[in-house]
Parts: structure tokens; C-alpha cells; sequence
């Protein structure tokens, strides 16, 4: 292990700035030449990379290109508002998969805890009656979200690989059975009328309507640039050097003094926020949920995102989370030409298949992390296999 | 809370616990064997058990039978049946041996993580399942009328129906087998080495892939066997019937010792037991949640399971 793994008892300076400017430089390809740039050429670079993301709602008059790209049978906005939370959720459970290394197969349990507390506190279905505003209930939203995320982080401590990833997806089931039968959460009928976010234009009409989605995903987007902020300076803190510890190899990090179980709920409590910030954000832009909504597919499409994007890489979850949801609504509307039906249809069925390719041809993702990609270099050479 | 309920149906609950175990039992087999040999979950028999369902299906289509149609003459059902578990046997075995062919052979040359293992795996299973379920127009298909429940005998309000009772015995013959193929034969003996010590019984002249196929296939075998009498048992399949059906058998494993032989034929009549009297306890929506809250508790306070992993240490 580099100096960056271990986290010494003084860790003043476990990098020097020099070094740290030797690693981003070192790069190869479109991240080395962008490491080798000075810093104001960056954060330039930062600024019109995310103006040109929320100027994505009118790329369809681009010419030529604009067409090819927009989806047919769902309109646009929705579209990129369905990739934002996505994204969110591919942001969140990579601190889980990608840097702490704990594979987590009910995600979604944490985007319907947050969704479920919003439409109780603020929908006049609920039980409750209190009928918030989505501002008020979202803080609520977001902390229930993080406590689940502890509750199941604690029993699951002991169990590593395989076992925490059944573990999880029962958690998820659990959350979804509990959803459709009791009579607090509604089951099928769901929630209904869960308030938009607030906000008027100067003319009296709210800005986060019903018919226009572009308002929705510019928040979606504001949202998930302050996660990566966030997500990122965690990373290179020494939460970051312990999760890549952890995931390298527990023990080794357990004897070099670095407190896993500690590390290990801080993994779990920030996915389960940034899930339950993607279930705020989706209850308040669909106004209805009901318990069909948190299927199991969708934590396992999720992981396939990180995964396929390359996982312990915010721009590789970035990637991943959007495609997810970009492929199959603009298979949307497509009509296949074998059985007649939308091929929307067969969006987990392609999905399926390109997980398993990935995996084989490029297990470390579209783009990787370059530490993951060594680590799995390394069990490369480590025993050579019998065969 | 339904207690009086409970102790009133308590006859009528354990022999429908029983069959129903007896068929989680059998699906659990395939993640032991797996398990056992490879250390690895393979998420993917879900679905060598969902393409066994719709295998002896299409066999009794091609005789003309559907849901509606009456049941056939005693002779003709037995050879209908005997059809129905040849072809599940060997759908199953087949889709199992392409799982591991295409999910679990490439990373194992490579040495993968584990977590890669389950990741193609989920690919595997994702793909089946959809592309069963685009097939189906992911309706329920209904199953031949083969055996009609007849009551064989009774004792006070217990009522032992005749499917009933080839459910657990076939499953108890099938079992047994196994048992006897992997503590007796030369194969078996294969198969326990390399889960012992992959590396030292590749010394000792053991073909590791091979076996590792064997034990895919063996698995898919007895989740055939499952498969033809899940139809029998509950009248109808769907796309996504071998996903929910598989995480029980995976419980059932759990419980029992994943690795372990035995313990997958004790873990599942356990589970199917406990789901009966769960469901009679607090309504049958809670018969599903009732596993899985079952499922974290038994890896929180005993994670090795009831009879401990061991398809090499302890022989099965």
C-alpha cells in the first residue's frame, strides 16, 4: 500500500502538494491533459462544462445533431430530469460500492425512505395530516433517510461480500413489502397531490408546475453539483483514505489503526442521504408514489450504472447514472421490428447482457478509477488461476 | 396477531409448510452446491429454475394441454409427468451450465473479485428474466390440470392431499440421491475435494472446471425437479417467478449452512414451516417479509447457519 492508504496517526500532510499535482499530471488521455491545465484554466473549464449540462433541455435545436440525441416517446425534460436523479443515486451509491467497497443491492430502500417521508409529512393522503410544504418535509426527508441508512449499516458490520449484498437486497424487499401492506403507507393506491417545490415567477405561476420539467432539472442538476463537491472532498479527506482502506483490505486497515466500523457507517449514512435526497426530489416532481414505484430492479439498475461508468469514479457514476436512464427512454417509442413492441420493453434484458460484457471485457468500467484498475491488475497476477 | 388461528390450523399449516419446503429445499441445493465449491452466490439460479417452469410447460403444450383442459387418464398423467421433469431436468441443466459458461468462466480465468462474480451474475439473471418476460407479455401462464388434490388421508382437520405427498416424496428420493452421488461415487468425491482445497486437489489430478461444471449442473438438475412441482403446486408461473421463489432458497441455504447438503433439506422445510405459521400469525402479505426479516436475523446472530458451511469439512 501507497502512503495514501494508510492513514498514519499524523497524517498532516499525507500528500504533498507536489505530489498530488505529479498524480493528477501523470494522467494519460482527455483527465491527464485537463490535470495538466493551471488551475483558473479548470475551474473555466468546470463553469462551461456545467453551463453547457444546463443548457441540455434545448439541445434539440441544435441542428443535425439536437434530433439524434432528444427522446421520442417521453419529452425531453422529463427525460433529463429522470437521468438527474439517477445520477444522484449513481453519486450516492458509489460512496457505498465504489469507495468503501460494500456492495449494497437495496439501494432503492433509502430513495423510498425519503420519498415516503415526504408524501407523509406533506401529502393530504397521509395519515398525519400535517400537509407540509415539500421545503419543510425535505430536511425531515433527508435525516429519516440518513437514520436508515445507520439502523441498517449497524447489524450488517459483520458481514462482508455476498452476504451484505443479500442482506441489503432483503432490507430493500422488506421496505417495499412493508409499503404495500400497511395501511399508513397505502400500498398500490399510493400518495397522491405531494406539493412541488416552492417558488413563483414574478407573474404569480409557480415555477415548479406540472407541465414543464426544465425548472425540475436544473434543481436536480444544482443538487447534484454541490453532491459532488461534497462526495469529492470526502474522498480526498481522511474518510476517503479510510474507505479505500477498508476496501483494499479490512484487515490491514483494522490493524493500521483505522476505525472500519466507524468508516463503514459514514459509507452507508452518506449513500443513504444522497438516496434519500434522489427520493426528496423525485416525490416532489411526480407528486404521486405509490409502492410499485421502488421495484428491486431499480437498485440493481442503479449498481449496473455504477458499475458499467466505472465504480470508485464520481465522472465514471456521472456517466453510468445518466445512461441508465438516458438508454431505455430512448428506447422509449422505438418500435422493434421483431415482436412489434416498444423496445422499451427490453431495456433490463439489454441491460442484462451489457453488464455481464462490461464485466468481462472491461471490468474496471467506461471510466475508471485508476486505483480501482490497479487494484484489479493486481489479483490479476496474484495466483495464477488452475485451469 | 392471530393465535387461536394458529393453533386451530396448526396440522393444516405444517403438511402445506412441509410440501412447500420440500420444493424450497430442492432450489437451495443449487446455491449450496455452488457455494460450497466456488465460495460465490450464484444470483442466476433464479433463473435456471424459472426456464425449468416453462420448460415442462411447453412439453405438456405440445400434447395439447392447458389450463383448461381436463385431467388425462391416470397413465397418460404419469407419462405427462415423467416428460414434464425430463424436460425441466434438462432445460435447467443447461441453462445452468451456460450461466457458468458465460457469467463465471471468463472472470474465473481472470481471477476476479467476488463482487464481479455477482455482478454477471445479476447480469445473467436480469437477462433471462426479462427476455422470458418480453416473451410472455409478462403475463401468468397457467399450468395443466395434471394431478387434481385429492385427500389421501386425514388426521383430525389435516387433510394430506395425493400432491402433497409426491411433492415431499420426490423431493426426499431426489435428495437422497444427491446425497448418495456426491458421498459415494468417484465424481462426489471430485466435487468434496475441490471444495476442501481447490488447489491441492488440482495436484492431486482433479479436473477443478469440470467439476465446477458438474456442480453447476447437478444444481440445475434438482432446481428442474423444483420447478415441475412449483407448477403442479401453485397452478401458475411467471416471468419473475424464480426471482422471489430464490431468494427463500437462498434463506433456506442460509439457515440451513450454505455448503451444506443437509442443511439446505433442513433449512427449507424449516422456512416453508415458519412462512406458513408467519402467514397465519399476521396475514399472508406478510409471508415474504417474514423470510427476509428471517434472512438478517440468522446472518446477524449465527452467520454460518444452523448446521455450519461445510461441503468439504464435514462431508454434505
Amino acid at each position: 500500500m501507497t502512503t495514501e492508504a494508510t492513514s498514519s496517526p499524523t497524517p498532516k500532510t499525507p500528500l504533498s502538494a507536489q505530489e498530488k499535482k505529479n498524480a493528477r499530471e501523470d494522467r494519460g488521455g482527455v483527465r491527464g491533459w485537463y490535470g495538466r491545465q493551471s488551475k483558473p484554466v479548470r475551474i473555466v473549464l468546470g463553469v462551461v462544462f456545467a453551463a453547457l449540462a444546463f443548457l441540455l433541455p434545448y439541445v434539440g435545436e441544435v441542428p443535425l445533431i439536437g434530433p439524434q440525441i432528444v427522446t421520442q416517446g417521453i419529452d425531453w425534460p422529463s427525460a433529463l430530469f429522470n437521468m438527474s436523479y439517477y445520477v444522484l443515486l449513481a453519486l450516492g451509491l458509489n460512496v457505498v460500492v465504489g469507495f468503501a467497497g460494500l456492495l449494497d443491492l437495496g439501494y432503492v430502500g433509502f430513495f423510498a425512505v425519503g420519498a415516503y417521508t415526504v408524501a407523509l409529512l406533506a401529502s393530504p393522503d397521509s395519515v398525519l395530516r400535517t400537509e407540509w410544504g415539500w421545503l419543510a418535509a425535505v430536511p425531515i426527508g433527508l435525516t429519516v433517510a440518513m437514520i436508515s441508512g445507520l439502523v441498517l449499516g449497524y447489524p450488517t458490520l459483520r458481514l462482508r461480500g455476498d452476504y451484505l449484498a443479500i442482506v441489503t437486497l432483503g432490507f430493500a424487499e422488506i421496505i417495499r413489502i412493508v409499503a404495500t401492506s400497511t395501511e399508513t403507507l397505502r400500498g398500490d393506491r399510493g400518495f397522491s397531490d405531494i406539493p412541488h417545490p416552492p417558488g413563483e415567477f414574478s407573474d404569480g405561476k409557480p415555477i415548479f408546475g406540472v407541465a414543464d420539467a426544465v425548472p425540475y432539472y436544473w434543481l436536480g442538476l444544482a443538487v447534484i453539483i454541490l453532491v459532488i463537491f461534497g462526495v469529492r472532498n470526502l474522498d480526498n479527506s481522511r474518510v476517503g483514505r479510510s474507505w479505500l482502506a477498508i476496501r483494499e483490505d479490512q484487515e490491514a486497515a483494522e490493524i493500521m489503526g483505522v476505525r472500519t466500523i466507524k468508516y463503514k457507517l459514514w459509507a452507508f449514512a452518506i449513500g443513504a442521504f444522497i438516496g434519500g435526497l434522489g427520493g426528496v426530489m423525485f416525490a416532489g416532481q411526480q407528486g404521486f408514489m405509490n409502492s410499485q414505484t421502488f421495484i428491486l430492479q431499480f437498485s440493481i439498475l442503479v449498481l449496473a450504472g455504477v458499475v458499467m461508468g466505472g465504480s470508485g469514479n464520481i465522472a465514471g457514476a456521472i456517466l453510468g447514472g445518466a445512461l441508465i436512464s438516458y438508454i431505455p427512454d430512448r428506447l422509449r417509442g422505438i418500435e422493434d421490428p421483431i415482436w412489434g413492441t416498444d423496445l422499451f420493453g427490453f431495456r433490463f434484458a439489454i441491460f442484462g447482457a451489457v453488464i455481464i460484457a462490461i464485466m468481462i471485457f472491461r471490468p474496471q468500467g467506461l471510466i475508471p478509477s485508476r486505483r480501482r484498475a490497479m487494484e484489479l491488475k493486481d489479483r490479476e497476477k496474484e495466483v495464477a488461476p488452475i485451469e | 396477531m392471530n393465535f387461536s388461528g394458529l393453533i386451530q390450523d396448526f396440522g393444516p399449516l405444517t403438511i402445506t409448510g412441509l410440501a412447500q419446503g420440500a420444493i424450497i429445499a430442492l432450489f437451495a441445493l443449487g446455491y449450496t452446491l455452488v457455494y460450497g465449491v466456488l465460495r460465490l452466490i450464484n444470483f442466476a439460479h433464479s433463473e435456471v429454475f424459472l426456464i425449468g417452469s416453462y420448460a415442462c410447460l411447453i412439453v405438456w403444450g405440445f400434447f395439447g394441454l392447458d389450463q383448461n383442459s381436463a385431467t388425462p387418464n391416470v397413465l397418460s398423467v404419469i407419462g405427462l409427468l415423467l416428460l414434464g421433469l425430463v424436460a425441466a431436468i434438462i432445460f435447467s441443466g443447461l441453462t445452468a451450465l451456460g450461466v457458468e459458461l458465460v457469467a463465471y468462466r471468463p472472470l474465473r480465468k481472470r481471477n476476479a473479485p467476488p463482487l464481479a462474480f455477482l455482478i454477471t451474475a445479476i447480469g445473467a439473471s436480469l437477462f433471462i428474466s426479462e427476455t422470458v418476460g418480453v416473451m410472455t407479455q409478462r403475463n401468468i401462464k397457467g399450468v395443466p390440470p395434471l394431478i387434481q388434490p385429492r385427500d389421501v388421508f386425514v388426521i383430525g382437520n389435516m387433510h394430506v392431499t395425493n400432491l402433497q405427498i409426491l411433492i415431499i416424496v420426490l423431493a426426499l428420493v431426489s435428495m437422497f440421491l444427491l446425497d448418495r452421488f456426491i458421498n459415494r461415487s468417484r465424481l462426489g468425491r471430485g466435487i468434496r475435494a475441490v471444495a476442501q482445497n481447490p488447489d491441492s486437489a488440482a495436484l492431486m489430478g482433479v479436473n477443478k472446471s469440470r467439476v465446477i461444471s458438474l456442480v453447476f449442473l447437478l444444481g440445475g438438475l434438482m432446481a428442474g425437479i423444483a420447478a415441475v412441482m412449483y407448477d403442479l403446486k401453485i397452478g401458475v408461473t411467471r416471468f419473475d417467478a424464480g426471482f422471489l421463489l430464490g431468494i427463500e432458497a437462498f434463506t433456506a441455504a442460509v439457515l440451513g449452512g450454505i455448503g451444506n447438503l443437509r442443511g439446505a433439506l433442513l433449512g427449507g422445510l424449516l422456512l416453508g414451516l415458519l412462512q406458513n405459521y408467519a402467514a397465519s400469525l399476521f396475514g399472508t402479505e406478510w409471508l415474504h417479509a417474514a423470510s427476509f426479516v428471517l434472512l438478517v436475523l440468522i446472518l446477524v446472530v449465527r452467520p454460518t447457519g444452523l448446521l455450519g458451511e461445510s461441503l468439504g469439512r464435514a462431508r454434505a
